[in-house]
């Protein structure tokens, strides 16, 4: 069943071009909307949960099955995946124009994404999660660049794609080296069973990094994380749902999935919390200065996930010091997983919010936006509760996972081991600062979009109140944070409690892992710094033109974006460079190349494997017959190369054939003397064919250029090969089996002649192919000379 | 241009060569020789008929399509080959032995032969396909 659920949206996607297409009356997404609503509720009959998992063969003989497991983790997400799902499809259908837009394309794109990103958080087998992993690039990719008629639209979609099949790749390295420490099994569930003796396994650190690596640009991590700001030029609804709520938390999934295997190194904790916070710092910090609101968002996203990897890394503590260590650390995971859930509705709502403004008002710019509270008050008070939630302020639920970030960080300081102790007091310094600019930006984005004076002059569209149904789905998420804000706890035991505990793989299994949320725990540490938070961002705000200008003094040609846009430019250039270099389109020059790859390749053998023994104790006698018969042909061969005009280089090619043919007679070979000289006929008059019909022009009789490189190099081939011939003639080891040929020729096969009967009878085959090659070869002249296009037409078949 | 002695000459030379040619072919399992030359040697009559006539006298004298005859060569030789399929013997097994016949008597029969045929033909073929196209080319 449950795998069923994952492909559903997968099958659904097959059919939803003939609908788009034969039901034009009714929007597409109609007909798409009951899918993740039937998941939705499919999921939450899980509820409360026991993990179980089901198998059904796919490629058995390489440990590839499609193996879906469903504990805490992969659940909170299938909920957030269905759920958020259903209302961004809702919100689609009436921010999609039936009229104007593809939408047969937009929705089966979105479910291929919908049925990926199921499988990415439900399957156990990590080929199978890789395959879905990059379906969810692929998808996304096609999302992204949906309206490809425009070019930010397909730059964005390029670059993500790049960057995130990049991370995909290493991923899937990481994966083959945990499969190879663990014996061949692929089976994630597997892996964690047999993690412990790990590692001191010289693999482990590879593929620790690796996955790390998947991980990071898949969730946006600095730096990584460019391509998330491009990817807004998606449609609204396909922000909303892939790069807030569900695809940019893929990575997030893959380092709670891994922390049972990785914890226990130093470095993993490092690494997460660290590049975490740092990106949680740079993005918050960047966000304010954005003037685009799916800009500030997406800044907004990629700190807000930072704020969860820096907490899972802390988590990752709960697998070093002792038991008290354990629960206290632990409580770090039950943060990162409760905020996870707070940022999928806030972040949804805001995007949908920031959807209706573009929609009704025809810009993003928050420069030309402002006073819109009057004109939309439903939007404006999703707006209000989803920047709340953002900033951290209470009742909403973002204050909730907020204070326990800050308690979690503060634990982090206090904690004495892997240098910490020394470095430890940095983390709730920057998390307090990276939460004073997400304040800042999220007061901005309502500050600047709603308040102020309305300036009708320069909206392109004269703005009212989105539709009912658009409202819909943001009003529902809205609700949806005053509710988990109000009340935590309807989440606590059900899913966030499943879902800590597989990502501490039931570290605390006895212990109870019990999680309560509650608004008040008097005067902490944490409390203290929320009220500096909203007192400096205030201040923050407050001055916010006046100091506005640091974001200039940073240098644009230092940043990221730019960076990567060089790196992309410069591999093609120097790729073509290169390839210019060395593909010259002579084919002298490829001849030097495979001349010299051959001697290169030939030396390095010789010297590394043979033995040098020369011997010539199979060497026959030479005669003097020999030696005048080498004369000739050396004679013929050196005025072929020394020849000036080419009718003495063809006569005396001609004379080596002939020399050639009288050393058969020489060595008692009389059929190949025979053909030798009727074909060196054939062949030197049809050399003289070719010299008679060289066009007038181009006859110079010149004679061969010397070049020294092309004299070194076949004097180095020719003297290669006789070395070559002289040491396989000295270590000729075994007897030839022309015996058995001589022997047998007249009683076997009735013959006399001995290279004719092996000709025709003992290898016939042979000689089959060979009259194959002459009927091509003759029936190519006959097509080349009679089959020639008319002149001027040369081009017609290409 | 008067080529009398070159066509009279010619007449006589080719059935030479055309004879020593079929000897060289049926020679060949005992002797030197097989199809290959043997086809060689036919073409070389045939082209000395094109040095002392023309194409078109030669194409009425030997009314042969030589692409034809490549096909008709490759069929024998694959043939042969297939044969012995037919009697449950691998791909190309030969058979030979004395056959009685009416008039000639006793007869040693080789299917290696009708391989060598096949060669035969398609050398034969071959060269005189080549040369023709190159000739008959402006």
């Amino acid at each position: 069943m449950l795998n069923w659920a994952i492909v559903s949206p997968l099958i659904a996607a097959l059919f939803v071009p003939f609908l788009s297409k034969y039901v034009r009356s009714i929007h597409t997404g109609w007909f798409v909307l009951p899918i993740p609503v039937l998941l939705f509720s499919y999921f939450i009959q899980h509820l409360p949960l026991k993990p179980y998992g089901q198998t059904i063969p796919w490629i058995p003989s390489l440990g590839m099955d499609f193996q879906v497991y469903m504990d805490g983790l992969g659940l909170l997400f299938s909920l957030l995946i269905t759920g958020i799902g259903s209302l961004v499809v809702l919100y689609s259908i009436y921010y999609l124009p039936k009229e104007k837009e593809k939408l047969g394309h937009f929705y089966v794109y979105l479910l291929l994404f919908m049925g990926a990103m199921l499988g990415v958080v439900l399957s156990d087998n990590a080929i199978v999660l890789y395959l879905f992993w990059e379906l969810t690039s692929f998808s996304s990719f096609l999302l992204i660049g949906y309206w490809n008629e425009r070019d930010r639209s397909r730059y964005g979609a390029q670059k993500s794609m790049l960057i995130t099949v990049f991370g995909g790749l290493s991923l899937l390295g990481g994966f083959l080296l945990l499969s190879i420490m663990s014996g061949g099994t692929y089976s994630i569930r597997g892996w964690i069973d047999m993690a412990g003796a790990w590692p001191e396994h010289p693999l482990f650190l590879p593929a620790m990094l690796l996955i790390l690596l998947g991980a990071f640009t898949k969730s946006a991590q600095f730096p990584f994380y460019i391509w998330l700001p491009d990817a807004m030029e998606a449609p609204t609804p396909v922000s909303a749902y892939l790069h807030s709520a569900t695809m940019v938390k893929a990575g997030i999934y893959i380092v709670a999935r891994f922390t049972p295997i990785f914890a226990v190194s130093p470095l993993w904790v490092w690494l997460v919390m660290g590049v975490g916070m740092a990106t949680l710092c740079w993005a918050s910090f960047h966000a304010a200065r954005q003037t685009d609101l799916k800009g500030l968002l997406a800044y907004s996203t990629v700190s807000q996930l930072g704020l969860i990897m820096s907490l899972l890394g802390a988590g990752a503590l709960a697998f070093h010091g002792d038991l008290s260590d354990r629960r206290l650390y632990t409580a770090a995971v039950i943060a990162a997983v409760f905020h996870l859930i707070n940022h999928a509705t806030f972040k949804g709502s805001l995007f949908m919010a920031a959807g209706i403004v573009d929609h009704e008002t025809g810009t993003r710019d928050i420069r030309r936006l402002g006073g819109l509270l009057g004109i939309m008050p439903v939007t404006f008070t999703v707006a209000v509760i989803g920047s709340l939630s953002m900033a951290g302020i209470p009742p909403f639920n973002g204050f909730l996972s907020k204070e326990m970030f800050f308690a979690a960080m503060v634990q982090v300081a206090n904690a004495d081991w892997l240098s910490l102790e020394v470095w430890g007091a940095l983390f709730p310094v920057l998390a307090w600062v990276g939460s004073v600019f997400t304040f800042l930006y999220s007061v901005l984005f309502v500050g600047k979009t709603f308040f102020g004076a309305p300036k009708p002059s320069a909206w392109p569209k004269q703005p009212h109140e989105a539709p009912a149904g658009m409202l819909v789905a943001p009003v529902v998420l809205a609700v949806l944070v005053i509710g988990f804000g109000l009340f935590p706890n309807v989440l606590s035991e059900t899913v966030i409690a499943p879902a800590a505990d597989a990502v501490v793989n039931g570290l605390l299994r006895g212990e109870g892992l019990s999680v309560h949320i509650s608004h008040w725990h008097g005067w902490t540490t944490e409390v203290w710094m929320t009220i500096g938070v909203i007192a400096v961002g205030a201040l923050l705000y407050k001055t916010f033109p006046s100091w506005k200008r640091v974001y200039g003094a940073f240098p644009e040609q230092l940043s990221l974006n730019r960076l990567y846009d060089a790196s992309v430019r410069h591999m093609e250039e120097q790729s073509y460079r290169l390839t210019s270099a060395y593909m010259t389109g002579y084919v002298r020059t490829y001849f030097v190349y495979i001349f010299s790859a051959m001697m290169a390749l030939l030396i390095a053998t010789i010297a590394l494997k043979v033995d040098w023994g020369l011997s010539f104790r199979h060497v026959a006698e030479v005669g003097v017959h020999e030696l005048i018969l080498v004369l000739a042909a050396l004679a013929g061969t050196v005025t072929t190369v020394a020849a000036k005009s080419r009718l003495v280089a063809i006569i005396a090619l001609g004379s080596v054939g002939y020399t050639v043919s009288l050393f058969f007679v020489l060595f008692r070979a009389p059929d190949l003397a025979l053909t030798q000289l009727v074909i060196e006929t054939i062949s030197v008059s049809l050399f003289l064919l070719c010299f008679y019909h060289l066009p007038k022009l181009s006859r110079h009789e010149k004679g061969v250029r010397f070049r020294l490189g092309n004299a070194i190099l076949s004097l180095g081939v020719g003297a290669l090969v006789s070395v070559i011939a002289l040491l396989a003639y000295s270590e000729k080891n075994f007897a030839s089996i022309a015996q058995y040929h001589i022997e047998n020729a007249y009683e076997k096969a009735a013959g006399k002649n001995i290279v004719n009967v092996i000709l025709v009878d003992f290898r016939g085959f042979d000689t089959l192919f060979e009259i194959c090659v002459l009927a091509i070869a003759a029936l190519g002249i006959y097509a080349l000379v009679k089959l020639k296009a008319p002149k001027g037409e040369s081009g017609k078949y290409e | 241009m008067n080529e009398l002695i070159l066509r009279t000459v010619t007449a006589v030379v080719t059935f030479i060569i055309i004879l020593f040619g079929i000897q060289l072919f049926f020679a060949g399992h005992y002797y030197p020789g097989g199809g290959f030359i043997a086809g060689l040697v036919t073409a070389g009559a045939l082209v000395l008929l094109l040095l002392a006539f023309d194409i078109q006298t030669v194409k009425t004298m030997v009314p042969v399509n030589y692409r034809m005859l490549i096909g008709v060569g490759l069929l024998f030789a694959l043939g042969t080959g297939l044969g012995g399929v037919v009697f449950d013997v691998p791909f190309l097994t030969h058979a030979h032995g004395h056959v009685m016949l009416p008039v000639l008597g006793d007869v040693s029969l080789h299917t290696a032969v009708l391989f060598d045929l096949g060669v035969y033909l398609v050398v034969v073929g071959v060269t005189m396909t080549i040369i023709e196209t190159i000739g008959e080319e402006e």
